[in-house]
């Protein structure tokens, strides 16, 4: 069984519509993206999957149930990283982690998730006194310690310093190496790159390309650029397979120390893609 | 599941209490104004022979009330809607009634505790003798009833507060307004415009402080009410009629978030 099916999921705002169909399939332990600019409905999508809004249209599994409809013993499942939450600020990290974890039946040890978000050194800490990426840790650890077989992130590294995100990313592949299933959502195309096992790009309603980070968007069929120098001057090429050209460039004698190959990037492909859709 | 409503209690208790600026301002307020007008007109008596500090003191445990379960009830909810504490919980297997059941907790809590300081300002403070065992009963029910209905007020109320930042401003226009045509700041009652005596007398809360004044006051004290009669009966039924307008109001406009719409 899939962890997440939808089919034509629509979320309409008055005239508008903010999710205008989406088809979705999302495996169990897979690591899945969406991408798409502020406004796509990227988070309407995921809330709607979270069981946070209802649906104007569609149908929708999340772990075999309809999540505007599923109970208590569904959320005991899956877990919830919010994107934007300043709650508990005048409680310690232990305690609210440990206030959380009583919510569910088989709940992991407060410490063990605590020490899993590297916060130890921050356990009796106030929350209120964190930095925005310790408080945003706070989130992964009271979204995770439940246990759930299926992890939401939206947005979860928004004003991480880069050491804060790699560590963060090394943590979401320790959760999906344990079978997690993550559905991510992100801004940040490296990150998405780094972590996605598939990916989806959403533009004004719509999915407008899916596909792995190395084929999304026709990105593992473009053309590589091929770039050296010879005669004191940049010669670049644009071939299918740079295979022939780096051979006779070989056989030729070029000066291969500055030889570059490149595909568009993640973010080029990403940028072409949402700029077709509008 | 009833240990989920427990923890949810323990933890409001916790938040309350780490609040300072909650602490001070909102829980020890009505004392500070207990302590004012007590010292300012304590030494006079009203016409039936009572003092003023006593008067001030049985009355004002309505202001008690309304500023731990109205104000608390009602600024708690808008800040948990903003913040994301509704939000976090309603992704839990958490039920929404443990955390409701968590918020009463906190609420009848702080209200005991208000009533007591108050209380024990009029005792230490004014002299005001404890009531006869007798008394007590009939102010269980009444601060019960009171509870219950500024709670469920003050859920349904904080579905009007769009930004958790003034919540206090606008719940607490309804509680001063109501305190000085409900007989807590100004008694008689009678010096109030018939029409202000027939409005605030809709309203809950000059039947909180009316049952409060039976409970602490001696019986020559009646003659002072409206009518001349502690009312008891309508004491309850105004309370009663004004639980069930408050649960409906709730049940009616209960959001789990600001941003839904």
């Amino acid at each position: 069984m899939e962890a997440i099916e939808v089919t034509g999921l629509r979320k309409t705002y008055g005239d508008r519509d903010a999710v205008a169909g989406i088809d979705l399939v999302v495996a169990r332990g897979e690591i899945f993206s969406l991408l798409g600019p502020n406004g796509a409905g990227k988070t309407t999508t995921v809330e709607i999957l979270e069981g946070h809004r209802r649906r104007t249209a569609g149908d929708v599994r999340v772990l075999g149930e309809d999540p505007g409809r599923a109970g208590s013993a569904w959320r005991t499942r899956i877990g919830i990283v919010l994107q934007d939450a300043d709650d508990a600020a005048d409680l310690t990290v232990h305690e609210m982690v440990r206030h959380v974890a009583g919510f569910y039946p088989n709940p992991r040890r407060p410490d063990e998730v605590i020490e899993l978000v590297g916060l130890q050194a921050k356990r009796n800490s106030r929350i209120r006194t964190l930095s925005g990426g310790q408080r945003r840790r706070v989130d992964v650890a009271l979204g995770i310690v439940g246990g759930p077989e299926l992890l939401f992130l939206d947005e979860p590294t928004t004003g991480f310093d880069p050491e804060a995100r790699r560590q963060f990313w090394d943590l979401i592949r320790t959760l999906a190496g344990d079978g997690t299933t993550i559905v991510l959502t992100t801004h940040y195309l490296d990150e998405a790159e780094a972590l996605a096992d598939r990916l989806a790009v959403v533009s004004a309603g719509r999915i407008v390309a899916e596909g792995t980070p190395a084929t999304l968007g026709g990105r593992g069929a473009a053309q590589a650029r091929v770039s050296w120098r010879a005669d004191g001057t940049t010669r670049t090429e644009q071939v299918a397979d740079p295979s022939d050209l780096i051979r006779h460039l070989v056989a030729t004698g070029a000066d291969l120390s500055t030889l570059t190959i490149t595909r568009p990037t993640l973010e080029d492909t990403y940028l072409s893609l949402i700029g077709a859709a509008r | 599941m009833i240990a989920v409503a427990l923890s949810r209690g323990h933890i409001e208790i916790l938040q309350f209490l780490r609040d300072r600026t909650a602490v001070v301002f909102t829980f020890f307020f009505p004392a500070l104004l207990l302590l004012l007008f007590g010292t300012i007109f304590g030494s006079e008596s009203s016409a039936a022979g009572v003092a003023a500090s006593r008067i001030f003191t049985a009355s004002m445990i309505a202001y008690g009330v309304l500023n731990t379960a109205f104000v608390t009830m009602g600024s708690g909810l808008a800040l948990d809607r903003e913040d994301g504490t509704l939000k976090r919980l309603r992704g839990t297997p958490m039920p929404a009634w443990a955390y409701l059941i968590g918020k009463a907790l906190l609420v009848t809590l702080l209200s005991v505790a208000e009533a007591a300081v108050l209380i024990g300002v009029g005792v230490l403070v004014f002299d005001m003798p404890l009531p006869p065992a007798g008394h007590w009963v009939t102010f269980a029910w009444i601060f019960l009833l009171s509870v219950i209905a500024c709670s469920l007020l003050g859920v349904a109320v904080s579905a009007l507060v769009k930004n958790a930042r003034n919540a206090g401003a606008i719940l607490n226009v309804p509680v001063v307004a109501l305190q000085f045509v409900s007989g807590v700041f100004i008694h008689p009652m009678s010096q109030l415009p018939d029409w202000l005596e027939k409005v605030a007398s809709l309203f809950p809360v000059r039947w909180m402080a009316q049952g409060f004044r039976y409970v602490f006051l001696p019986p020559e004290a009646e003659a002072q009410e409206i009518g001349g009669s502690w009312d008891l009966g309508m004491v309850a039924m105004v309370l009663g009629v004004w639980c069930v307008i408050g649960l409906v109001l709730c049940l009616w406009t209960f959001r789990w978030s600001s941003r839904e719409k």
